[in-house]
């Protein structure tokens, strides 16, 4: 309700509306860094949620070089940027986590009929598990195990172990030592 | 901020001192502040408690923690401020994304004197964005503004795009906000005060400010 009072403000109609745009873009500023601020929080849990499993586009275009206070249309620009970025990263997710429930499925059926899926081989990393390791339809005892249908899942025992490894690099630099010209 | 605590630290490192945000900027950031101290100290090689502390954090500090970084409180805010005013946190990272990410590439926290390891050791420990400069060579509080007309960066080349957000002091830009520091305004090796400053943002409690100016403080008063 414009009370008296009020009026001689309300008649001097450019001051007014002036003062109300101003305060109005400062308001949408505002306003637009809280969706900001909302929509990095989402992208860094996306983020890593998804690291290990898939990658997501997390990168956005900054509108400015030399910090500063951005106007509406740039803060806009980061807004959608950042939206752009949660909604691919969100898709990217569901899209692994289909991938990952069907190679799920896919090692059940391994496991339960190894003979219908010859030499398939299906990796923890497939499977969104951490470590090293797959499961690997082959057949018992070779070549016998193959003419006989003789077909099993084997699981793989993990990462292969650290001495192993290094021996394996000692190895290859020995190798290479004694190729070398002298 | 009072000088007088109960708390008994607080008693042989200096109280920060708070500086101020030109108005408008802190209509726009409600949140933002610049706090600092002071204190004797001259660049040079850290001591061994000091290398061993690195050492302890770059043992604590893992991958998965700095995949985790950014969703922490304080990383996050700096990450949202970064956002606001047109820096780009992955390519322009916060203080403690880089130092995290610069521990894992190095294997470790690598030890670059003082007081830059002081600082380091603080901003890990804390999330907080820190900065230091050649005390003797600034003048008064410290302040966070806009670069008005004609105003320039000693040691940049070309005048300062106007708006641009920049620390300073009562006569100058000492440096861009969260970039580069002016010439003669940083550590150097004739300097023999150092005042550190904490830039708070919106979602940086006090209280973690206060405890990254003390660590860094009191870190290079004991050294």
């Amino acid at each position: 309700m414009t009370t008296i009072s009020g009026m001689p403000a309300l008649l001097r109609q450019e001051e007014f509306s002036g003062f109300g745009v101003a305060v109005g873009e400062r308001e949408a500023r505002l306003q637009l860094r809280r969706q900001i601020a909302r929509l990095e929080a989402e992208l860094s849990g996306l983020f890593a949620e998804a690291f290990g499993h898939t990658e997501v586009p997390h990168r956005v275009e900054v509108p400015a070089a030399p910090p500063r206070v951005l106007d509406l249309g740039q803060l806009e620009a980061v807004r959608d940027g950042l939206a752009a970025r949660v909604g691919e990263a969100r898709e990217a997710l569901v899209e692994r986590g289909r991938v990952e429930t069907a190679n799920r499925e896919l090692v059940e059926a391994m496991l339960a009929a190894p003979r219908d899926y010859k030499w398939v081989r299906v990796s923890r990393e497939d499977l969104g598990l951490h470590g090293c390791g797959h499961w690997h339809s082959r057949p018992r005892l070779g070549p016998i195990g193959m003419l006989m249908g003789w077909w099993r899942v084997k699981i793989s025992s993990g990462c292969p172990l650290a001495g192993r490894l290094e021996a394996v690099e000692r190895e290859v630099e020995a190798r290479q030592a004694s190729r070398r010209p002298r | 901020m009072s000088a007088d605590s109960a708390d008994p630290r607080m008693g042989w490192v200096p109280a920060p001192r708070q500086g101020w945000v030109a108005p408008h900027i802190a209509s726009e950031f409600p949140g933002l502040g610049i706090a600092s101290v002071e204190v004797d100290a001259k660049p040079g090689k850290s001591p061994e408690p000091v290398r061993r502390r690195l050492r302890d954090l770059s043992d604590r500090t893992y991958g998965s923690q700095a995949i985790r970084l950014r969703e922490r409180p304080i990383p996050w805010a700096y990450r949202v401020f970064f956002r606001q005013i047109g820096l780009d946190p992955d390519r322009t990272r916060t203080p403690v994304e880089q130092l995290t990410l610069d521990r894992l590439h190095d294997g470790g926290f690598r030890s670059n004197g003082l007081p830059g390891d002081a600082l380091d050791i603080a901003i890990v420990e804390t999330g907080v964005a820190l900065r230091a400069f050649d005390a003797g060579s600034v003048l008064g509080a410290l302040c966070i503004r806009d670069s008005a007309p004609g105003e320039s960066l000693a040691g940049m080349p070309g005048e300062l795009e106007k708006g641009t957000l920049i620390i300073a002091d009562e006569l100058q830009p000492v440096g861009l906000l969260f970039g580069p520091t002016a010439a003669g305004i940083a550590v150097a090796p004739g300097t023999r005060r150092v005042a550190v400053a904490a830039v708070q943002v919106k979602g940086v409690p006090q209280i973690a400010v206060e405890e990254a100016l003390w660590l860094a403080a009191s870190t290079l008063e004991a050294a």
